[in-house]
């Protein structure tokens, strides 16, 4: 069966989506993230989208679970690269996206990561 | 003088029955509105509406086909496609163009949103015999 690679880069996780989802590769996506991130304690997860050229609410729902369960295991989600078009069309969808934090391209959602993390970090050494 | 009439200047039939069709159909769909000249968004729109009519389609009926057609009106040109199936169909049309209500699966945005997207949006439905949904998109000039 067809896969979407989930790649470990340090404390970071990195997903390259370069096919459009249909529905069973993308909830093996979810499935095999949550499985990798349970595996490897990452800091944050980077979800590369800027091949995808759809967004529906299904796929929309899917990118919302992948955010939820990674918070709920201690890790940060970023969706980055989304298309003009496709940002066009999910807003006059009405698709809330809730709980994905977006940047524009991989190396501005790397930072975001790594900033958020830091924080995180920080917060709780004050404690 | 007379608006324009509508003509049809090429059609396709295809029949879908598993999620992994919606692929192929989308590829299709991009296909055709790249020829009748939509724009890239236009075309986003269109496959984005397609993928979710289609996917209602295969989870309420688990089946159906989708006619589509390149239109002509004047000057313009458009793309139509008509998703009917044999399923439950709707019992509250009105309710199912709310924004929020979904009987299902989805987020309840799916037909409300689809119809943003497009140009036209047409939803007939007879509880017991099925669904026909029609939209079309058409270029500017």
């Amino acid at each position: 069966m067809e896969r979407i690679p989930i790649l470990k880069m340090g404390q970071f996780l990195l997903v390259t989506i370069q096919v459009d989802l249909y529905d069973r590769l993308a909830l093996a996506l979810e499935e095999n993230l949550i499985q990798e991130i349970t595996r490897h304690n990452p800091r944050g997860v980077l979800i590369d989208i800027s091949a995808v050229s759809i967004i529906d609410s299904f796929m929309g729902r899917i990118f919302s679970n992948i955010a939820r369960m990674a918070h709920i295991l201690d890790a940060e989600t970023v969706v980055v690269g989304m298309q003009p078009a496709v940002a066009i069309t999910l807003v006059e969808l009405g698709l809330p996206l809730t709980g994905v934090r977006t940047a524009l391209n991989v190396e501005k959602g790397m930072k975001l990561l790594v900033n958020q993390t830091d924080t995180n970090e920080n917060a709780t050494s004050n404690d | 003088m007379l608006p324009a009439t509508t003509n049809v200047t090429a059609t396709e039939t295809v029949f879908v029955g598993h999620g992994k069709d919606i692929m192929l159909l989308v590829a299709l769909i991009r296909q055709h509105a790249s020829e009748v000249g939509l724009t890239s968004l236009d075309q986003t729109k269109l496959i984005t509406a397609t993928s979710e009519l289609t996917r209602n389609m295969l989870n309420y009926a688990d089946q159906g086909q989708v006619i589509i057609d390149q239109l002509t009106r004047g000057k313009q040109r458009g793309v139509r496609l008509t998703f009917a199936d044999n399923g439950p169909g709707i019992a509250d049309i009105e309710r199912a163009m709310e924004n929020g209500y979904s009987s299902g699966l989805g987020l309840g945005l799916g037909l409300p949103g689809t119809k943003r997207l497009m140009d036209e949006f047409h939803i007939a439905s007879v509880v017991g015999q099925g669904t026909t949904i029609t939209i079309a998109k058409w270029t500017n000039d």
